[in-house]
C-alpha cells in the first residue's frame, strides 16, 4: 500500500509539487469505476450469451425440438409447472411467514424473540439439497396417507383428483418444500418492518383501548402492508427459480391439473435433471428455457423493486 | 399516515352499561387451559376414529383448540378479546408449524448422517467404488466403503476461486457506490442491476457460465473455475449490497476528519473508512461464501461429475458436497441397493450443514468482536 | 509557521444556488478570528471554503479568490489535499477516529500519509501535539486505548492535537465547544489563546460571549430571508464590534434584539 513517501520537508507552498498519492487517487478511483462496469458488463453478457446459445432453438424447425412441436409447446407446460409450484409455496409460506414475523416482533417475550430471530435466520442458512432430499425422504413419504385421503374425499377437485401417488413425490410436495424455503424470507424482512412501525401510533392505538390484535390491525399492518408485499415478491422469484427442492422431489411428468399424482414439472428441475446428459439442439433448448425463467424472475423482481422503490420515502420519514 | 380515529371501533364505548368493576368480564385462569385440555382429549378420540396416527391428533387437537378457545373467550370477554385470542393461538401455531420442519430436517440429517460420518467418509473419494462395492457392503461381507473427500476438494476450490474473484469486484463496486459516484446516473444504475442480479436463479447462473465457457472453448466445457464463474455472479451482489450498507453507517465526520488532516481520498478509504467498517464487510463475505457453498444447481451444469480427486480448477471433472449429494440421492452407486448411497448423501449433508453453520457463527462473532468502539457520546 | 489570509470576492454556490455572496477579508497571522451570524447564514459554508473542504459536500463551489501570504489556494494547478494539510480544521462534534488508538489518532495525518517517521520523532511529535492541545497530563499513561474512550472534552482535545500534529499555518474550528459542557468548554477557549502564539486561528461560534472572550476580531454575517444569500456584514476588531458596532443588523444582533 505504501507506495508514496513523501519529503519530510516543512510545507513550503501550495503550489508544491503535488505530494505523492495523486496518482494513487485517480488509480483507485478508476479501479472502483472499472468494477462497476464489470458488474454491469457482466450482467449484459449473461443476458447476451445466453440468447446467442439459444438462438439455434428459435431457429430449428418445429419437428426437431423435443416434442416435435415446436418451442413453445415444449416450454408452456414447464412455465406452468414453475408457476404452480411457486404459487402453492407462497399461499403456505405467506401467511405463516407474516405470522411467525409478529411473533418475533410482537408476541415472543423479548429474550425467546432473539433466539428465535436466529432461528429463521438458520431456516435460510440450511443449502437447498438439504432441503431437496430430506423432501424426497421424509416428507414424501409421510404426506401419502394425506394424498390418499385426499384422492377419495376431495377427488371431486381437479387439483386433488386420484389415483394419489404413493411415493408422495408430487408437485404439491415439491411446493411445500419450496414453501419452508421460501418462509424465512418473508419472516425476516416482514419482522424487520414490523419493528420498524412507530412506537407512537402503537401506544396510541393501545391508550384507546384497543386489544392486541386490533393495535397490530390498526397501526402495524397499514404501517408494513408495502414491505409485506415486496417480501412476498423477493419470495416468489426466490421460489420461481429454485432447482434442487423440485429436481429433487417431484417425480416429473407431463402437465396435469392434480397436484397428488406424479407429472409437472418445473424449468429450473427440467434443466437440472437434462442438461449433463444433453448436446447440440437439446442444450440450446434447455438455455433457452433457462432463458424464459431469467426474464420471468426479472419481471417479477422488478416488480417488488419497484414497490419497495415507492414506499421507501414513507417508511424513512418516521 | 393514517386516521386513527375514523377507523377505530375501539374508541366508541362498548353498548353495554359501563363495567362497573375492572375485573369483570375476565375470563377465570383456568379456562384456557382447561379447553386446551379438553381438544387433545376430543382431538385422539377423533382420530382414532378415522385411523389413529400423531400427526393426525396434532392437527385435530390444533384446530379443535383454536376454534373452542376463541368461542370461549369471546362468550366471556366478547368478540374483540375473541378476535384477540384466536390471533394470538394462530401466531404461536404458525411459529410451532415453522420449527416443525426444521427440527425434522436437522434430526433427519443427524440421525442418518452420523452412522457415515467416519475417517472413511473424510478421506477417501468414490474412485473405484462400484454398485459391487455397495452389494457387498450391503450384504455385511465388507464396510460401506467409499467418501466424500473428492467432493470436499472440489468445494474447496471452486469457492476459493469465486471468493477470490467476488471479493474484489464487489468490494470496489460498493466503494465506487458509497464514496465515488454521488448518485449519478452510472451509480443508479449500478445499484439497480446490482438488484437485477441479486434475483437472479441459481440455475441461470450455471447456465451463463456453462454457455461463456461453451462459446470460448466449445459445448460441454466443464471444469471447476466454470462453475467458480457461476458462483461469482450468486456472490458479487451479495458482497455489493452488505459492503454497501456498512460503508454507508460509516460516520462522514470521520472521512471529513482525515480530509481535514490533508489525507488523500484513496488513502482515506483505505486507512479509515474501510477499516472502521471491516468486522460488518467481513462478515457480510463470510455470509456470502456460506450461501454459495451450499449451492447446487448450478454446479450440475458447469462443473460435471467426478468420482476422483480434482484439485485443478481449470482442467477435468469437478464433484463438489452439494452434488455429491444431489447424485448419491438420485443414482445411487448401486441402483438395486441405495441405502450406502443414501448413507454417503447424509454424512455429506451434515458435513455440508456443519461447514455452512460454521460460516454463519464465525461471521457472527466477527461482526461483534471487531465492531469499532463507539465513541462516548 | 502562521500565515495571514485575504479573501477577495469570494462567492459560494450549492449547485445553482448562490449560498455566500461576495465576501472580502484579510485575517491576521496569529490571532483569534470569530465568524458570528445566525443559522444558515453562511458562516460555516464560508469557514470551509477557505482549505476547500466544501468541495467534499456535492455540488459546492467557491468563485473568487483565497490568498495564503499571497497565493492563492484556487490557482491552477492547486491541490486541495497540500492546501488542507496546510489549513487544519476541527470540527462542531469530536471526531476521532475509533479504530485508532489515542496515540495513532495524533499521528493519523501522518501516517495516513504514509509519510516515514522514525520511532522517536513520532514519540515526540505525539508529546509536543498533545501537550499543545493541553491533554498530555490526562493521557500520557493511556496513549494506546482507543481515542474514542475520553470525555467529549477530551475528545475535542485530541482532535485539536491531531490538527496541529500536521503542523499547519491555520486552524479553523467549526463550533468546536458547542456540544461540550461549560468546563470543557473553558479548557478549549483556554486552549484557543493559547494557539494564537503559532497559529492563526478562526472560530465559527453560535456563542456571543465566546466571540468576545476569545477574539482579536470578529466578523458578523447575516441572511436576509430564505433563498437570499449570506453576507458578510461587518468585520472589525471584537471589542468595536460589541461594544459600537457600525451596521445596525450587528447592533441588533449583538444586542440580543433579533436571531
Amino acid at each position: 500500500m505504501s507506495t508514496t513517501v513523501t519529503t519530510k520537508e516543512p510545507a513550503s507552498g501550495i503550489r508544491r509539487a503535488a505530494a505523492g498519492g495523486q496518482a494513487g487517487d485517480s488509480v483507485f478511483s478508476a479501479l472502483s469505476l472499472g468494477a462497476g462496469v464489470l458488474i454491469l458488463a457482466v450482467l449484459a453478457a449473461v443476458a447476451v450469451f445466453l440468447s446467442l446459445q439459444a438462438l439455434p432453438t428459435f431457429r430449428a424447425p418445429a419437428e426437431e425440438i423435443s416434442g416435435g412441436a415446436g418451442f413453445f409447446s415444449y416450454i408452456w407446460p414447464l412455465v406452468i409447472g414453475t408457476v404452480v409450484a411457486a404459487l402453492i409455496a407462497l399461499v403456505i409460506a405467506t401467511p405463516l411467514g407474516i405470522l411467525v414475523a409478529l411473533y418475533i416482533s410482537h408476541y415472543a417475550p423479548a429474550r425467546i424473540a432473539k433466539p428465535v430471530g436466529y432461528i429463521i435466520d438458520l431456516l435460510a442458512a440450511i443449502p437447498s439439497v438439504v432441503y431437496g432430499a430430506w423432501g424426497t425422504t421424509v416428507l414424501a413419504s409421510s404426506l401419502v396417507p394425506f394424498y390418499t385421503w385426499a384422492a377419495e374425499h376431495l377427488g371431486f377437485i381437479p387439483i386433488f383428483s386420484g389415483p394419489a401417488s404413493q411415493t408422495g413425490k408430487t408437485m404439491f410436495t415439491a411446493g411445500i418444500v419450496l414453501a419452508i424455503m421460501v418462509l424465512p424470507i418473508i419472516t425476516a424482512m416482514s419482522r424487520e418492518i414490523f419493528i420498524q412501525t412507530p412506537k407512537l401510533h402503537e401506544e396510541a392505538a393501545l391508550a384507546l383501548g384497543a386489544t392486541r390484535w386490533e393495535m397490530i390491525r390498526m397501526t402495524v399492518l397499514p404501517f408494513a402492508r408495502p414491505g409485506i408485499i415486496s417480501s412476498v415478491m423477493l419470495a416468489l422469484g426466490r421460489a420461481l427459480g429454485e432447482t434442487m427442492a423440485v429436481a429433487l422431489v417431484l417425480s416429473s411428468g407431463p402437465l396435469m391439473a392434480s397436484l397428488i399424482q406424479s407429472g409437472n414439472q418445473t424449468i429450473a428441475a427440467e434443466i437440472a435433471l437434462n442438461f449433463p446428459e444433453a448436446y447440440g439442439l437439446r442444450l440450446s433448448e434447455l438455455i433457452a428455457a433457462g432463458l424464459i425463467l431469467f426474464l420471468i424472475t426479472l419481471v417479477v423482481n422488478m416488480i417488488a423493486r419497484a414497490i419497495i422503490a415507492r414506499y421507501k420515502e414513507f417508511s424513512g420519514a418516521n | 399516515m393514517f386516521n386513527t380515529a375514523s377507523s377505530a371501533p375501539v374508541a366508541t364505548p362498548s353498548s353495554g352499561a359501563r363495567k362497573a368493576r375492572l375485573t369483570s368480564n375476565q375470563r377465570p385462569k383456568w379456562l384456557v387451559p382447561a379447553v386446551g385440555v379438553a381438544s387433545i382429549v376430543v382431538g385422539a378420540a377423533l382420530s382414532a376414529l378415522v385411523g389413529f396416527n400423531v400427526a393426525l391428533w396434532a392437527v385435530f387437537a390444533a384446530v379443535l383448540f383454536l376454534v373452542a378457545a376463541t368461542l370461549a373467550v369471546s362468550l366471556v370477554e366478547g368478540p374483540r378479546n375473541g378476535a384477540d385470542s384466536l390471533v394470538t393461538y394462530l401466531v404461536y401455531t404458525a411459529f410451532v408449524l415453522a420449527v416443525v420442519p426444521l427440527i425434522s430436517v436437522i434430526w433427519t440429517v443427524l440421525a442418518n448422517g452420523l452412522p457415515g460420518l467416519n475417517a472413511n467418509l473424510l478421506l477417501t473419494s468414490m474412485n473405484g467404488v462400484t454398485g459391487a462395492t455397495d452389494n457387498a457392503a450391503v450384504a455385511g461381507e465388507a464396510p460401506v466403503l467409499g467418501g466424500a473427500y473428492h467432493a470436499i476438494v472440489g468445494t474447496v476450490s471452486i469457492t476459493f476461486w469465486a471468493t477470490l474473484m467476488s471479493v474484489p469486484i464487489g468490494l470496489l463496486t460498493a466503494i465506487y457506490l458509497v464514496e465515488y459516484s454521488k448518485g449519478a446516473w452510472l451509480g443508479r444504475s449500478i445499484t439497480f442491476f446490482v438488484d437485477v442480479m441479486t434475483g437472479i436463479p441459481s440455475i441461470v447462473a450455471g447456465l451463463f457460465a456453462a454457455a461463456l465457457f461453451g462459446l470460448l472453448f466449445g459445448p460441454s466445457t466443464r471444469f471447476g473455475f466454470v462453475a467458480a464463474v457461476a458462483l461469482t455472479v450468486l456472490m458479487i451482489p451479495t458482497v455489493v449490497k452488505n459492503t454497501e450498507e456498512m460503508l454507508k453507517i460509516v460516520p462522514n465526520e470521520l472521512r471529513e476528519a482525515s480530509y481535514a488532516l490533508g489525507v488523500r481520498k484513496w488513502r482515506t478509504i483505505t486507512k479509515v473508512v474501510i477499516p472502521t467498517a471491516i468486522s460488518g464487510i467481513a462478515s457480510g463475505v463470510t455470509l456470502a461464501i456460506a450461501r454459495v457453498i451450499g449451492e447446487t444447481a448450478p454446479l450440475l451444469v458447469t462443473a460435471g461429475f467426478a468420482t476422483s480427486i480434482n484439485w485443478n480448477s481449470f482442467s477435468g471433472w469437478m464433484t463438489t458436497l452439494p452434488t455429491y449429494i444431489y447424485y448419491q440421492i438420485l443414482t445411487p452407486t448401486s441402483p438395486t441397493n441405495p441405502d450406502p448411497s443414501l448413507q454417503r448423501a447424509w454424512a455429506a449433508a451434515l458435513i455440508l450443514i456443519v461447514i455452512v453453520m460454521l460460516l454463519n457463527l464465525i461471521a457472527r462473532l466477527v461482526a461483534r468482536a471487531f465492531a469499532p468502539k463507539t465513541a462516548g457520546r | 509557521m502562521s500565515k495571514r489570509i485575504d479573501v477577495d470576492n469570494l462567492n459560494v454556490y450549492y449547485g445553482d444556488f448562490l449560498a455566500v455572496e461576495d465576501v472580502k477579508m484579510g485575517i491576521d497571522a496569529r490571532s483569534v478570528t470569530a465568524f458570528i451570524g445566525p443559522s444558515g447564514c453562511g458562516k460555516s459554508t464560508f469557514l470551509r471554503t477557505l482549505n476547500r473542504m466544501h468541495e467534499v459536500i456535492p455540488g459546492a463551489r467557491a468563485e473568487g479568490q483565497v490568498l495564503l501570504d499571497g497565493e492563492d489556494l484556487y490557482g491552477p494547478g492547486v491541490d486541495p489535499v497540500v492546501v488542507r494539510s496546510m489549513i487544519g480544521m476541527v470540527f462542531q462534534r469530536p471526531n476521532p477516529f475509533p479504530t485508532m488508538s489515542i496515540r495513532d489518532n495524533v499521528l493519523a495525518g501522518v501516517k495516513l500519509n504514509s509519510k516515514r517517521i522514525s520511532r522517536g520523532d513520532a514519540d515526540a511529535l505525539v508529546e509536543s501535539s498533545l501537550q499543545g492541545a493541553n491533554l498530555w497530563n490526562e493521557v500520557k499513561d493511556r496513549l494506546d486505548k482507543p481515542g474514542s474512550g475520553l470525555s467529549g472534552g477530551q475528545q475535542q482535545r485530541l482532535c485539536i492535537a491531531r490538527a496541529i500534529a500536521v503542523k499547519p499555518d491555520v486552524i479553523l474550528m467549526d463550533e468546536p465547544a458547542s456540544a461540550l459542557d461549560p468546563i470543557s468548554t473553558l479548557a478549549i477557549e483556554d486552549l484557543i489563546n493559547e494557539l494564537k502564539q503559532d497559529y492563526t486561528v478562526v472560530i465559527v461560534t453560535h456563542n456571543m460571549q465566546q466571540a468576545s472572550r476569545i477574539s482579536d476580531r470578529t466578523a458578523f454575517f447575516n441572511i436576509q430571508g430564505t433563498g437570499k444569500p449570506g453576507k458578510l456584514i461587518e468585520y472589525g476588531p471584537t471589542s468595536e464590534i460589541f461594544s459600537n458596532p457600525k451596521q445596525q443588523q450587528t447592533e441588533d444582533y449583538v444586542s440580543g434584539r433579533f436571531g
